[in-house]
């Protein structure tokens, strides 16, 4: 069977790379853990299983053993929390400067995608809409102004690595910097009704002198 | 007379049960009798098991076999499934009502109204619970919501379709699913269901603290004891958060209030955090139990007392603790602040150390025992070993950043399932197979038993294990077709895979059903103690009388005492006297005594 | 705030299925069946076709209509591929000879007495993403089948204001039938997986009620004579009306007129948008 791969498919934005490799930072240790506690769970099985006349070892425990243990688990897994804390903050938190803006709105079933006019700002009067399609250059972030109109949806864009729920009566920024020219999907993640998992959108990442072509064509489509 | 012995004699004359024959309706319906409410709470959850199976089947039917008319649904109603082809709202509605079911119905009722019932009284070497009238309260209020939420599946609009955990404003208004009715139903089931399990919790809690056997100190309670203790008092304090915030999402939804909803100036991730505050304990609601069994089924099938008892004991209390500080880790994406998101990576990262320290408990419990493989021992072993699974998929989406990507996946479906069937459920499967000779004074069928055990692992594991991969290629939970995303498309023959898969294990169940209902009238007969074991329950008949003990027991030692080299056999009963001026006591005994806490009784 | 509340009667039924459930250990539809419509529905109509009338006429535009605004239906191939000509939107239809379509045209007032039986199923098609009819009458307890024949996923959200609203889905090709039980003009129908299907309903105690093509006609027949209030309706230019007498044996000829002034005034409509309450975080 094909695809029990452990592996994530290949991240085409700029932090994609450092979440993926968290991921496998966090694939070794627990693939490493559970190597070992499932194998000693075998090992004390086949070795310890009842035999005629055997007797079990009358032991309370090993104070400075659990002490032991306690104390890596603990450095383990706080380790790995702060080691991830600063991807988190730049993904979530720290948006790039010079980014360009969208407002992506999120209704049932569909994404609304609302670019800026010739003024290059949205928000003002001369903004135009897509149905479902996102597009955006390479090497220049985007910074997404996430809305919904009715219930919650979830942002999902698996190949660079964004998810983020959007809900309505807020505007929640988004940004993501693709790396690579191409088309990706935009899935909804959240539970939003009948026509969740249809609710399908399309991102166009463009070599970054060909998305000013693409926004020129689509504004004068726009004006018509 | 002692004031123990004055309580017991309360109790007994309260139930007038001194060679006096009860009608049917007082002895089997409307018992006040903890063993008969157990049995009670075991009959309605195995069946509400099944019912949340059956929505698991068809769920995957669909999964396996898209917008196939499904085999013997042409007689489904329109609105569900016409031509046997399941609609995405019916769909939905399976996605709920399986997670509802199964976590408030199922796992939940067993864990907590099984066991609870059953062992609490016996295993502190207590004639009864506290409030046996209560008790009886409880059961009678789990069975109209049980009746509500079945019956929100034949109202107009469907049952309730927003998922187990209800997101407003999806669940806010039937404007988004078409379904008013059937929320609305979903809604009062769970507030009533909340009032049968604080009846339940505040009886567990009183008879625990007030109600233990001369001798019986805090840290000499069989581990399942604790658990379920600890649980009670997290069910005390999280349910009033759930009906609370179930309460106000009914009044959304039926007299126009806004307090999700956002046009009306509400705020829809107010309910995410109301319902994850419960959600979270609830999660250690339904493993507690499971852990509490498990030590007890392992030190006994090894022969060895519990490695790290007192730490085990600790672990227990501090998941209680830290499962309140947790619960924003089901909320990482959901736009709440990316601060508090790290705080709770960190809180829940912490709670993955008590976890730990359970897990190399048990490895250490069963290293240099004497290993018996009976069908308890074998579900135990299961539990442990999915436990582990589980434990540690859990530190992928504890991961912030790494959550990102797998939130919301089948990575998720993947982990619940490990934890709360892999968990809770195998947790079940022993405790009933250890604890049936107690109940019906009949031994399980062991040779069906073992076959039951090793085809449900084996098939549970092909069910879940490839869901990690299905949600590591990026495939979100809950979406009724897949096909629909190209990226998807090759996943399909995987999914034709679990979904046959699914129908097995469910199929493997009957084995279950038939050696369960089979041993209640045919098995072999069971002594007081079929598996030689310490603690007080199995030092009365098989099934107890209605009193539990005759007299008051006292104890002398812990609960795990196996294979003492002062004891004669390979076990020593907690309630046995030590032998006169021989052996000394591992644990000294203080004097015995009702409520060593002040409780006055 | 109470505006879209759901009415008492809805919490009654709720807490009446509630205890129906408890005590009988199951539950059951009782939905509000016979509430007003249904049930005795005679064979025959009680209108005397020898002494009936009728009414006929146009529905006109004048002014400069907005031009169809083009659909992409990039995303759903299989709709695409059933037009040759790219589709467009169906709100203003005006023919060449001026007409307006997709007017409903029916009697508001003036029959009373009268009892008609309901007549065949009348059919609503989801054919190239798009709803035919995109306006319909119907008369109370009259099935409306909605029929799916794009094969891919259609939902039928209505929102009407005195009926009980739907939401069903079909994933396939497929029939689903449902009635309205109380008069209502005019029911909106959308599709939410394709945001630009929109149909409209009009649901009536009688079958006096037609829907003008885009050469502007219309015609409704078999009238008992009597003194009436005609309406005519339009999604964008709201209604028009006028009281007619309608004699035996007599064809009375009516107009209307819309003009593109009319469009400041559109039929006041269930609006399901919400208005996030804040922008915070925009310019």
């Amino acid at each position: 069977m094909e695809h029990l791969s452990w592996l994530l498919p290949e991240s085409f934005s700029t932090f994609g790379q450092e979440i993926d490799r968290l991921y496998y930072v966090i694939l070794w240790i627990t693939g490493i853990v559970f190597v070992l506690t499932e194998g000693l769970l075998v090992l004390f099985l086949f070795r310890y299983r009842h035999r005629e006349g055997g007797k079990a070892e009358h032991s309370h425990g090993n104070t400075t053993l659990e002490m032991l243990w306690t104390a890596g688990t603990a450095v383990l897994v706080l380790g790995l929390a702060v080691a991830s804390t600063s991807v988190w903050h730049h993904v979530k938190r720290n948006v790039p400067e010079g980014a360009l803006e969208v407002i992506v709105t999120a209704k049932q079933f569909e994404w609304t995608v609302t670019y800026p006019g010739a003024d290059g700002l949205v928000g003002t009067d001369d903004d135009f809409n897509q149905r479902n399609t996102l597009n955006a250059p390479t090497a220049r972030p985007i910074l997404i102004h996430l809305r919904s109109e009715d219930v919650i949806h979830s942002f999902f864009i698996p190949e660079m690595r964004v998810k983020q729920d959007a809900l309505p009566g807020r505007s929640i920024r988004v940004w993501f910097e693709a790396t690579e020219p191409g088309e990706y999907v935009i899935g909804c993640a959240e539970l939003c009704g009948l026509g969740h998992y249809r609710m399908q959108g399309r991102l166009t990442v463009h070599a970054t002198d060909a998305y000013q072509d693409w926004l020129e064509g689509a504004m004068a489509e726009a004006a018509q | 007379m002692s004031t123990t012995e004055a309580v017991v004699q309360t109790h007994l004359d309260e139930h007038g049960d001194h060679g006096h024959e009860q009608s049917f309706l007082r002895k089997y319906i409307f018992s006040t009798d903890h063993k008969t409410i157990a049995k009670q709470f075991l009959f309605m959850s195995l069946f509400f098991l099944l019912v949340g199976g059956i929505l698991a089947t068809m769920m995957r039917w669909q999964l396996g076999f898209p917008s196939q008319p499904m085999p013997g649904a042409g007689g489904f109603p329109d609105t569900m499934a016409p031509g046997g082809i399941i609609l995405p709202e019916f769909y939905n509605s399976l996605v709920t009502m399986h997670g509802t079911i199964m976590i408030f119905f199922a796992i939940m009722p067993l864990l907590v109204g099984l066991f609870g019932n059953l062992l609490i009284p016996l295993q502190i070497g207590a004639p009864d619970m506290a409030f046996p009238r209560l008790n009886m309260a409880s059961f009678w209020l789990a069975v109209p919501a049980g009746l509500l939420m079945l019956a929100s599946f034949f109202v107009e609009g469907g049952a309730a379709g927003a998922g187990w955990t209800s997101y407003a404003p999806l669940s806010a208004s039937g404007e988004w699913t078409g379904v008013y009715l059937g929320q609305q139903l979903w809604l009062l089931s769970l507030t009533i269901l909340g009032f049968s399990s604080l009846a339940g919790a505040v009886n567990y809690i009183t008879t625990v603290i007030s109600l233990r056997a001369p001798g019986m100190t805090w840290f000499r309670l069989p581990l399942t004891t604790w658990a379920l203790f600890i649980t009670a008092i997290l069910v005390l304090l999280a349910i009033p958060i759930l009906t609370g915030a179930l309460i106000m999402l009914l009044f959304d939804q039926t007299i126009g209030t806004g307090f999700f909803r956002p046009e009306v100036g509400g705020e829809p991730i107010l309910w995410q955090h109301l319902f994850w505050f419960f959600g979270h304990p609830e999660v250690y609601i339904l493993i507690l139990p499971a852990m509490g069994i498990t030590s007890d089924v392992l030190a006994n099938r090894a022969r060895k007392p519990i490695f790290g008892y007192h730490a085990m004991v600790l672990a227990i209390i501090s998941i209680g603790f830290l499962g309140w500080i947790v619960w924003g880790h089901h909320m990482f994406q959901s736009g709440m602040n990316p601060l508090l998101g790290t705080s709770f990576m960190i809180s829940t990262m912490a709670i993955a150390v008590p976890s730990a320290i359970k897990t190399f408990n048990w490895l250490g419990t069963l290293h240099r025992g004497d290993i018996h493989f009976d069908t308890p021992m074998l579900h135990a072993l299961a539990f442990v070993s999915m436990f582990i699974i589980g434990g540690l998929s859990g530190i992928f989406m504890a991961n912030t950043p790494v959550d990102i990507y797998i939130h919301d996946t089948y990575f998720i479906v993947a982990h619940i399932h490990y934890v709360l069937f892999g968990g809770s459920l195998f947790a079940i499967f022993a405790g009933i197979t250890f604890w049936f000779p107690k109940m019906f004074g009949r031994m399980m069928h062991e040779g069906v038993g073992k076959v039951h055990f090793f085809l449900t692992f084996i098939l549970y594991n092909l069910v879940f294990f490839p869901m990690h991969n299905l949600g590591l290629e990026g495939m979100m939970r809950r979406i009724y077709d897949p096909n629909e995303y190209e990226y998807l498309q090759p996943l399909q023959p995987l999914n034709t895979f679990i979904s046959v898969a699914v129908f097995c294990l469910i199929t493997v169940q009957v084995l279950f059903a038939g050696n369960f209902i089979w041993s209640i009238f045919r098995g072999r007969k069971a002594g007081s103690n079929p598996w030689k074991s310490n603690t007080l329950e199995w030092s009365v008949p098989s099934p107890p009388p209605h009193g539990n003990f005759d007299g008051m027991p006292t104890v002398y030692r812990g609960p795990y005492e196996y294979s003492h080299p002062d004891a004669a056999d390979d076990h020593w009963p907690q309630h046995l006297p030590p032998p006169r001026g021989g052996a000394s006591e591992p644990h000294p005994a203080p004097a015995p005594s009702l409520a060593p806490e002040g409780v006055a009784p | 705030m109470f505006a879209r509340s759901i009415p008492v009667r809805r919490l009654t039924l709720m807490l009446a299925t509630a205890f129906l459930a408890a005590g009988c250990g199951g539950g059951d539809d009782a939905g509000d069946a016979g509430a007003a419509g249904g049930g005795d529905q005679p064979a025959e109509s009680s209108v005397d076709p020898a002494t009936a009338g009728s009414l006929a006429g146009t529905v006109s535009f004048t002014g400069t209509p907005p031009a169809p605004r083009p659909i992409d239906m990039d995303e759903e191939p299989v709709c695409a591929e059933k037009y040759t000509e790219p589709p467009t939107t169906q709100t203003v239809l005006v023919g060449d000879g001026g007409g307006l379509g997709n007017v409903f045209v029916y009697i508001r007032e003036g029959l009373t007495g009268h009892t008609f039986p309901t007549p065949e199923p009348a059919v609503i098609d989801q054919d190239g993403c798009r709803y035919r009819p995109h306006v319909m009458g119907l008369q109370v307890g009259q099935t409306m089948r909605i029929r799916n024949s794009d094969g891919l996923l259609h939902n039928i959200n209505s929102s009407p204001t005195e009926n009980r609203p739907f939401n069903v889905s079909q994933p396939v090709e497929m029939d689903t039938d449902r009635e309205f039980r109380v008069p209502e003009v005019m029911i909106p129908l959308r599709c939410d997986v394709h945001g630009w299907m929109s149909a409209y309903v009009g649901v009536l105690d009688h079958p006096y009620h037609s829907v003008t093509d885009t050469d502007g006609s219309f015609a409704l027949e078999t009238l008992p004579p009597g003194d009436y209030v005609v309406e005519a309706w339009h999604e964008v230019y709201g209604v028009l009306s006028q009281e007619v007498t309608v004699a035996t044996g007599e064809t009375l000829e009516i107009s209307f007129e819309f003009s593109q002034e009319m469009a400041g005034n559109p039929v006041p409509m269930a609006d399901p948008w919400i208005v996030p309450h804040s922008a915070h975080g925009l310019r």
